[in-house]
């Protein structure tokens, strides 16, 4: 499809400066209504007129969404704090680092300028099929033309596919997954705070949707506890190109380790499916065992199990339990395995 | 195509195009056909963004002039600058926060101007290359850096590059070669010229540097 150069298609833009305007308007426009945080998702379906809404609810000009404060136990941040101020904030850098450095590896520095964290863990699926505006499933259609013989399909999911075969693309949410985050939720019924993995939402419970929000909803802030402070992470994140590229697979520990035994532990990937994955399974087993190449070893093969691939990923089932096992037996023990 | 006051003037697209609408209409819209759809395309909006209601008339501080200028709700801030205010030196490559050839600062801070909508500015800071060389022409380090190093090949990427490199380097004055490359990861060079742009950038983060100390 030829890419649009032009402005993008009239709509009605509001700019709201406390959440409960937000949620006002949010509630009166209903389905006509798109949320704009930083925008690095929106502009894309606007432009190129795939989504077309009539009005344009603008987040950017309400304080008490952004920034980071302490809280009560860890931190709190701000839906709409950007992805910079996370990666230089001191207290993240100095207890939370996995955030950062999932953070930095986002896009580009003008996006991480820009981008925010709500919009990092509420963007959408980047199918080309689905951005490109075909009428997939998840466009509300009843196909998937990624899932076909000649589908490209080298970006697309090897777990839980559910005839949509799309994957989240975050890179925080499964740092946040890790960190045990809890996301705080506007409502029409009033707040709700949910565990940052139930956040995400796959195609058995919503093919449209990659999150629980529905519209009117806001993500107004994430809570870290201090819970895992300081412990063992690991970021790592595989992609094409170094800078601007989404995941293919990225995959986020943390560790606490005593006397050379894996004491406790949690571990999410994403890019491997429509949703971040945790992958409990790996927690059970690895604990108690030392964090070697062996325990590494085990670790990879089980994330992988179930796993199915499509015509051009199945490159993402060794992928994905190579970078498993050195989350879990260190970057320097392990070997890359096929 | 247009000015100050806001008022947009659509000129029909020209029976002729001369050499340097043609290249702007290749540059812009991947064919050269397309320069004229193109301008065909911008009549018909101004009709359909009258149905906006609210604030369109905007004072934005840009370059450290205060400019009234008439806004539609859609736009972007590299629209506004190229068509609305004339500051062509702010490049649109991708119009797709793909590329960095828009990039522009904000509040010091870089931002692709094409993924910014022109009304979340009217209380910020905005810079483009226009406003980096002092009153009496003296040119900004950076840029004397490229001129110094003749850093770049056709040049369309170089705004961007400036502007990255402006604000990287204020806040990091003395960066290595890699850091700042990091610091500018966020734009390309279609004619692949990084090592002579880092080349550049370095000598103009030195100029800057001894100007500091002057
Ligand atoms: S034109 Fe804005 S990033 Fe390419
Ligand atoms: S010098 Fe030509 S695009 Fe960079």
């Amino acid at each position: 499809m030829a890419v649009i150069r032009d402005v993008m298609p009239a709509f009605e833009l509001f700019q709201p400066t406390s959440i409960a305007d937000a949620q006002k308007l949010l509630q009166q426009q209903g389905h006509d209504a798109w949320v704009l945080a930083g925008g690095m998702d929106s502009f894309d379906w606007l432009k190129d007129r795939i989504k077309k809404p009539k009005v344009v609810v603008d987040l950017s000009g309400i304080t008490e969404l952004k920034g980071v404060r302490t809280a009560a136990d860890g931190i709190e941040m701000g839906a709409m704090t950007t992805l910079t101020e996370i990666i230089q904030h001191p207290i993240i850098r100095e207890k939370y680092k996995l955030l950062a450095e999932s953070a930095e590896l986002v896009a580009s520095p003008q996006i991480r300028n820009q981008g925010t964290i709500g919009g990092n863990v509420s963007q959408d699926a980047r199918c080309w099929y689905y951005r490109a505006g075909w009428p997939c499933y998840r466009a509300g259609g009843n196909i998937c033309y990624a899932d076909t013989p000649e589908g490209r399909n080298r970006e697309h999911a090897i777990l839980y596919a559910d005839r949509c075969v799309a994957v989240n693309p975050s890179d925080t949410a499964p740092a946040l997954i890790a960190l045990d985050a809890k996301f705080v939720i506007r409502t029409s019924k009033g707040e709700r705070v949910v565990d940052a993995e139930d956040y995400f939402i796959g195609p058995d419970i919503d093919i449209t949707r990659l999150h629980i929000l529905k519209p009117g909803d806001l993500l107004t802030a994430i809570r870290i506890p201090s819970t895992w402070a300081g412990a063992q992470f690991h970021f790592e994140k595989v992609r094409d190109r170094n800078v601007w590229d989404f995941p293919l697979l990225n995959v986020a520990s943390v560790m606490m380790v005593s006397s050379g035994r894996i004491e406790r532990i949690r571990i999410a990937v994403n890019g491997a499916a429509a949703r971040p994955l945790r992958l409990k399974v790996v927690e059970d087993a690895v604990r108690g065992k030392p964090p070697n190449a062996a325990t590494g070893e085990m670790a990879g093969k089980l994330a992988v199990q179930g796993a199915v691939p499509l015509q051009f990923n199945a490159y993402k089932i060794p992928l994905m339990r190579n970078l498993v096992k050195r989350a879990i037996g260190g970057v320097q023990e392990a070997t890359w395995t096929s | 195509m247009s000015d100050i006051d806001g008022k947009e003037k659509i000129e029909p697209p020209p029976s002729t195009l001369s050499r340097r609408d043609l290249i702007k209409g290749v540059i812009v819209g991947g064919v050269a056909v397309s320069s004229a759809s193109y301008l065909f395309r911008a009549s018909t909006l101004v009709g359909q963004s009258a149905r906006g209601t609210g604030e369109r008339l905007l004072t934005i501080n840009v370059n450290g002039q205060l400019r009234r200028v008439d806004v539609m709700k859609q736009e972007t801030l590299a629209w506004t600058l190229r068509h609305k205010l004339g500051l062509t030196g702010t490049k649109l490559g991708c119009d797709r926060a793909e590329c960095g050839s828009c990039t522009v600062l904000i509040d010091d801070v870089p931002h692709y101007a094409c993924s910014v909508l022109t009304h979340t500015v009217r209380d910020r800071k905005v810079l483009t290359i226009e406003g980096l060389a002092s009153p009496d022409g003296t040119l900004h380090p950076v840029q004397q850096g490229v001129i110094d190093e003749q850093g770049f090949q056709c040049a369309f990427c170089m705004p961007g590059f400036i502007m990255a490199s402006v604000a990287f380097l204020k806040t990091n004055p003395n960066p290595t070669r890699t850091e700042l490359a990091h610091g500018l990861s966020g734009n390309l060079c279609r004619c692949q010229d990084y090592d002579k742009i880092l080349t550049a950038m370095m000598r103009g983060a030195e100029n800057m540097r001894r100007a500091s100390r002057a």
